[in-house]
């Protein structure tokens, strides 16, 4: 244990620089000094004269940006708008025109996308005060300083992570964080149609979160069963298709199997064809005049449809047994691999021993595949919580009691869905989201912390 | 005495027998189960009665027709549209995707610098949060950008399918830290810069997963519908296959489009099992690293 915080303190100090914002402040002279209000001056006093416009041109964009629409960004956060459209009599044109009301998403995009940018611009300023400072000691030590020409060089070299990692990074920011802060925002409000606030609306604190977790509201009532059942849902999927799977995989592997190649062929078919054609063609199939209820009934095994999506066992069931179809595929593919690596010496001491087929599998195959494959699993789990392909595609949630917004095969990914797109409670589904990456971070961080392969790389053996 | 002995081996022998038949039965069965909805949408593409529901699971009669109104109707579903947008979306996409998951996968296996940590940190989180919670709010910012009306939205399409390609480098980086750091150290030693050990050492020796990653990239925009359903809204002229094949199994298109439905799944299925088939191979050994030692 005190290793690994050795190795840590080791890891923090690998990437130390004496070139801080605070030594800078501190003991900078004049020029990196006015570097904190003109960026890259210092820089540029120094003959890094491509370096220093490149800052002061990234200083100059933002103050542009936030005196143009930033300033009034930020005014409009707090109170995210009042004005209502309305209609004006134009006595000159002699008809009614509409005055621009206030648009609340957008004022709340904007405020939250100027914060954002205001965070960053913190960073690059934070790195134009550094480089300034560097090059003013690096100077006064009489050490080279890097020209332009080198600085653009060596982002092929040494610095080439900026190079590769800048798209990358762009694409994530702008379209994964910046819409994830901006839907996190909205689980603060009251955006939604309840009441009308699709224009208009206002922030109200933590009341989405006391609705939502609040067993005696309607909405909070159907959370926890919602919960319930993903949490079901997920253990069931992941433990069965991975049982199965792997069973599937032994007997297939087996030396006295024939045909291996013919077999893993057409169980890896189902893999090949797109999730959302086969889901809607089982779901046709099932339907209560679908293909499978109408042979049944044709040939007098059932009088009436089996209700696989009307009755809420039935769909619950239903969407497991379908899920292994989907799954266990996938989980051959991954084991048949794993499997084959197992020393076999192993299998061969325990034969000597008299253990037989089903205890060489308990006490050899299992916690072998356990071991190496937790990780697997792990993520397995997190995808079933968020499987909303299998769900929404079979079942759509069905049955839904009529007055609710979710049904009883409905996840929190899928309730999420139809809160959002289909009933427009904004608020409520960004909510939703949040309680689900909560459920996540802590099964995530509960398990990854528990596992063998976590604590102990190389332990099995 | 050894009479009872090659009796015991006898029975064992034919006990060993019945149960490699009963497996040879039970694999025969599951397996059947397996294709039997594949088949089934393949009999139903080549059907001649129309509407999605029938009593029989062999067609009473066989026809072309399906595919051929696929691609002649396209007074109300124009599939041929459809089919050439998804494929312009998706080979952007794909190479979009593969720069920015090989890029970032090299760095993190490869070089060392101070956000090296926190970035993987960071897409761990980020994989947390449910991949499309935050759809409303992207479509909000596309508007703001401009690229929510007509003819952007295909560009639209691109940039939601690969701008965030940057957090899935967990498979990637796993293979590049199979490939010995030798080599890189080696070239480095004889004067080569850092770009030129990821695009002449590390790239060629990476085949197998740089497959996988093009192809995985190239299948999203054929497979997603939900961040297409809420770009596209209702302009008919921009859908994507998925969603065209989505629509076709509205109540109000179902009885005609049924058949033609599963015209379509079987046409973008066929490509994409092809070229799933041809490359389990770099598919399982992307997955577990080829290059060793």
């Amino acid at each position: 244990m005190k290793k690994k915080a050795d190795a840590k303190k080791k890891k923090g100090k690998e990437f130390q620089t004496p070139y801080t914002v605070t030594n800078a402040v501190k003991e900078g002279d004049v020029f990196t000094k006015i570097s904190l209000l003109i960026m890259g001056f210092g820089n540029m006093a120094h003959k890094q004269i491509g370096k220093g416009l490149v800052f002061l041109a990234v200083e100059l964009g933002y103050i542009w940006y936030m005196i143009s629409s930033g300033f009034h960004a930020l005014a409009m956060l707090p109170s995210l708008g009042w004005r209502e459209q309305e209609k004006v009599w134009n006595d000159k044109k002699m008809i009614y025109e509409y005055t621009a009301g206030d648009q609340s998403q957008l004022l709340l995009l904007y405020g939250v996308a100027t914060l954002f940018i205001t965070f960053l611009f913190i960073i690059v300023w934070r790195e134009a005060v550094k480089s300034s400072y560097k090059s003013e000691v690096l100077a006064k030590e009489g050490i080279h300083l890097n020209t332009f020409k080198e600085d653009f060089k060596s982002l092929f070299d040494q610095n080439l992570h900026k190079l590769l990692l800048a798209g990358p990074v762009m694409g994530i920011l702008i379209f994964t964080i910046l819409p994830l802060l901006y839907n996190i925002s909205m689980a603060f409000t009251n955006y939604g149609k309840l009441n009308e606030h699709l224009i208009l609306f206002d922030w109200v604190g933590l009341d989405n979160f006391k609705k939502v977790l609040n067993m005696g509201d309607s909405i909070g009532k159907q959370f926890y069963s919602v919960l319930g059942w993903t949490l079901i849902w997920a253990v069931l999927a992941t433990v069965l298709n991975y049982i199965f799977g792997m069973i599937l995989a032994i007997v297939i592997n087996r030396k006295e199997t024939k045909g291996k190649a013919f077999w893993r062929f057409c169980f890896v078919l189902s893999i090949a064809v797109p999730q959302f054609v086969s889901l809607l063609i089982m779901r046709t199939m099932l339907q209560p005049t679908g293909i499978v209820n109408s042979i049944l009934e044709r040939y007098g095994i059932i009088n009436s449809a089996l209700p696989f999506f009307t009755n809420a066992m039935w769909a619950r069931v239903t969407v497991i047994v379908i899920n292994l179809w989907v799954g266990i595929p996938y989980t051959l593919l991954q084991v048949t691999g794993i499997l084959q690596n197992i020393p076999a010496e192993l299998y061969e001491a325990a034969k000597i021993d008299g253990a037989n087929a089903v205890q060489a599998f308990f006490k050899i195959t299992l916690p072998y595949m356990l071991f190496v494959m937790t990780p697997y699993l792990i993520t397995q789990f997190t995808g079933n919580v968020n499987n909303f392909n299998v769900i929404y595609l079979l079942s759509a949630g069905a049955p839904v009691q009529t007055g609710l917004t979710a049904g009883r095969t409905d996840l929190l990914v899928t309730w999420l869905y139809k809160l959002t797109v289909d009933f427009q409670y904004f608020n409520l589904g960004a909510v939703i989201g949040i309680m689900t990456f909560v459920v996540l971070a802590i099964v995530a961080l509960v398990t990854y912390r528990n596992t063998a392969s976590y604590k102990d790389e190389e332990g099995f053996m | 005495m050894s009479k009872k002995k090659k009796d015991i081996d006898g029975s064992a022998k034919a006990r060993k027998h019945t149960v490699n038949v009963i497996i040879h039965v039970i694999l025969a069965i599951l397996a059947f189960i397996w294709v039997l909805p594949i088949f089934w949408v393949i009999l139903t593409s080549f059907r001649a009665e129309k509407g999605s529901y029938v009593t029989t699971f062999f067609p009473k009669g066989y026809t072309l027709d399906n595919y051929i109104k696929l691609f002649t109707d396209t007074s109300i579903l124009n599939f041929p549209r459809m089919f050439k947008n998804t494929f312009v979306i998706a080979i952007f996409t794909c190479i979009i995707s593969t720069i920015f998951v090989l890029s970032v996968s090299y760095c993190m296996s490869r070089m060392r610098f101070k956000m090296r940590k926190a970035y993987m940190n960071i897409a761990m989180v980020l994989g947390l949060f449910p991949s499309f919670m935050s759809m409303v709010a992207v479509y909000y910012i596309l508007k703001a950008l401009n690229l929510s009306e007509g003819s952007m939205i295909p560009i639209a399409l691109i940039i939601v399918f690969s701008a965030g390609s940057g957090v899935n480098f967990y498979v990637a980086k796993g293979f590049f830290d199979t490939i010995p750091k030798s080599l890189d150290e080696a070239a480095i030693i004889d004067g080569a810069t850092r770009w030129q050990t990821f695009t002449r050492i590390t790239i060629p020796l990476s085949k197998p997963i740089i497959v996988y990653t093009i192809l995985t990239s190239f299948m999203a925009p054929w497979l997603d519908f939900i961040f297409a359903k809420v770009i596209c809204r209702a302009d008919s002229r921009y859908f994507t296959v998925s969603m065209g094949l989505w629509r076709m199994l509205d109540k109000e298109y179902i009885n005609n489009w049924y058949t033609c439905f599963a015209a379509g799944a079987v046409l973008i299925s066929v490509p994409i099992a092809i070229l799933f088939l041809c490359t389990q191979k770099f598919y399982v050994e992307g997955m577990s690293g080829a290059v060793k030692g």
